[in-house]
């Protein structure tokens, strides 16, 4: 023993008011390797951590947290495997559904521009009772523009088009009617003026039929806002769903890990410290599912493309089926990783926090 | 250093596990914890520790008045206390290095501090060769030392021992008193529970002893 040491051990029945003796003592810290008794570390311990270290330090335990997280998921694989593609599916269906919308937009928008009303003409109408007619409709206030398409024009743009060309030749006589092709104004696009249009055309005797494009292409809109809402609703479920899923992956691993987080909460980790590989797990659970379901995808647009690229050729139209892309595609990865990052948070909250050294 | 003021600390459901406990611990001081099982030695440190809060009395740790004490402080103010279980708590899924490394590693230190000072302290408790082992290959005494080892490589300036000799033979328990005995020797302060009575009266150090939650006595041996 060292003479050192003030005999502070030999007052044993001193009372609780010793604090002046207390004061001239001057502890010194302890220096396990009595080699560095000359070490600049002593003194006020724990707060002379250079502000660099601790960054350095905090730097470090992320990539750690980062790296050891993903470890640990690809040492269970099959396990890990199954929890991504639970991810995989619920992302990929909103997804697939989305990308499929999209599509149909696209198609519905490139019919929006012909906005026109069709009015076929009788087969006994002439073709300059026809033109007529084209020049009547032109002074009308509420129609922009008018087109004539006479029958002979109409067999052979159908000829080019269809590819059915022989089948055309074959036929006796041109089954088409004449049409006019009325473009409204837009300012009178309201349902009820276009209504009127549409009367006012039929009253004439030689109009055999009208027909309103553009009904058809709002009814499809309309269609197609709902058909949008409920692939947001399907996602929010199966958001709900990852959410779930990941909240109660990362529960069970916090359960795991239990011993580990009383030690580490003993010995002074914050709780940021413990939570932050729970959360980069649920971080690598969300990205990996996002990929995976970036998988399924592709796999399904390969399968599904050639089809419609078939379909496209034969309605002789260029309509090409649109992917995700690849800022689509990594919007849905990221979204698919904050996701399980957010289950991730859930899961701590609700349940590392609550852990406390007893 | 630890001042104790008319501390009690009934549990939810009725027990009580303290009654107005007075003490104080000089800074350097070394003194032992003594009582049955369930006298409250465990419930005393855990209050130190900041595990339980009291329900009465002030708790003074260092000039820091626990009980104003915001919770976000709590872990900032354990790296500062070194803590030694009768079950070690080491964790087997990593090295011994590892291990003792745990508590510079939530303190935010250089890679190269950590090397420094894990070395030191597992050359102090003589385990420098076994840095690598998985501490389950360990025996009861050497897992106790690496305890020893975790608990001192922060440099706490105050060290709370559970039972740390309660499953070893006298033999190793003389061997971790000797290195409490060294760590007192260069200022910590070393709070230990035991109700081994044959150790108490070899150290022959001042003794806090517990009966039923109330404090019966306090010097060396009676």
């Amino acid at each position: 023993m060292k003479s050192k040491r003030p005999s502070v051990t030999q007052n044993r029945t001193r009372p609780s008011t010793g604090a002046s003796r207390g004061a001239s003592f001057t502890r010194r810290p302890l220096e396990p390797d009595s080699s560095r008794q000359t070490s600049p570390q002593k003194g006020a311990i724990q707060t002379k951590i250079r502000f660099a270290d601790r960054f350095d330090a905090y730097v470090a335990h992320h990539s750690t947290s980062a790296i050891d997280s993903l470890l640990r998921l690809l040492a269970t694989p099959f396990q890990s495997l199954m929890t991504w593609l639970v991810i995989a599916i619920a992302v990929a269906i909103p997804a697939a559904l989305y990308v499929g919308f999209a599509n149909l937009q696209q198609l519905g928008e490139s019919w929006e521009g012909s906005s026109q009303v069709s009015v076929f003409l009788r087969p006994e109408t002439s073709d300059a009772k026809a033109e007529e007619m084209r020049a009547n409709l032109s002074r009308r206030a509420d129609i922009a523009k008018v087109v004539y398409v006479s029958p002979a024009q109409a067999i052979t743009e159908f000829k080019a088009q269809s590819g059915l060309g022989e089948v055309v030749d074959s036929l006796e006589k041109n089954p088409l009617p004449g049409t006019l092709l009325v473009t409204p104004r837009l300012e009178n696009g309201s349902d009820a003026a276009m209504t009127s249009l549409e009367q006012s055309l039929i009253a004439d005797p030689a109009v055999a039929d009208v027909r309103l494009d553009l009904q058809w292409v709002k009814r499809l809109q309309q269609l197609m806002i709902l058909g949008k809402k409920m692939v947001f609703g399907l996602g929010g479920l199966l958001a709900l769903g990852v959410l779930l899923v990941i909240g109660n992956t990362i529960r069970l691993s916090i359960e795991n890990r239990r011993d580990e987080i009383l030690v580490v909460k003993l010995v002074g980790g914050t709780d940021s410290y413990v939570a932050r590989p729970f959360l980069y797990t649920g971080l690598w659970y969300g990205i990996g599912g996002g990929l995976l379901a970036l998988v399924v995808l592709g796999l399904g647009f390969i399968w599904i493309s050639s089809t419609i690229e078939q379909i496209a050729m034969l309605y002789q139209s260029n309509f090409r089926l649109q992917g995700l892309g690849f800022f689509g595609s990594m919007q849905m990865v990221l979204l698919a990783g904050l996701t399980g990052l957010l289950g991730a948070w859930i899961a701590v909250v609700r349940h590392l926090i609550q852990i406390q050294p007893r | 250093m630890i001042r104790f003021e008319n501390v009690s600390k009934r549990y939810d459901n009725g027990f009580d596990a303290l009654s107005h406990i007075n003490f104080f611990v000089e800074p350097g001081e070394m003194l032992f914890l003594t009582g049955h099982s369930g006298a409250g030695k465990s419930t005393l440190m855990k209050l130190i520790m900041q595990m339980e809060r009291p329900s009465n009395g002030q708790i003074t740790v260092d000039g820091q008045d626990l009980g104003r004490m915001p919770s976000s402080q709590i872990p900032y103010y354990r790296r500062n206390i070194g803590v030694v279980f009768q079950n070690h708590q080491l964790l087997f899924d990593r090295s011994v290095f590892d291990n003792v490394a745990l508590p510079l590693q939530i303190a935010g230190l250089s890679h190269y501090e950590i090397g420094r000072r894990v070395r030191a302290a597992l050359d102090k408790v003589s385990l420098l060769e076994k840095e690598r082992l998985n501490p389950i290959v360990l025996s009861g005494g050497e897992q106790q030392r690496v305890g020893i080892a975790r608990a001192v490589v922060n440099k706490p300036s105050m060290l709370l021992a559970d039972e740390p000799t309660g499953n070893l033979d006298p033999e190793l328990s003389e061997e971790i008193m000797t290195l409490f005995r060294q760590f007192n020797e260069v200022g910590v302060t070393i709070m230990i529970a035991s109700h081994d009575v044959e150790l108490l009266k070899r150290m022959n150090k001042r003794i806090l002893g517990l009966v039923e939650g109330k404090l019966v006595h306090d010097g060396v041996l009676w």
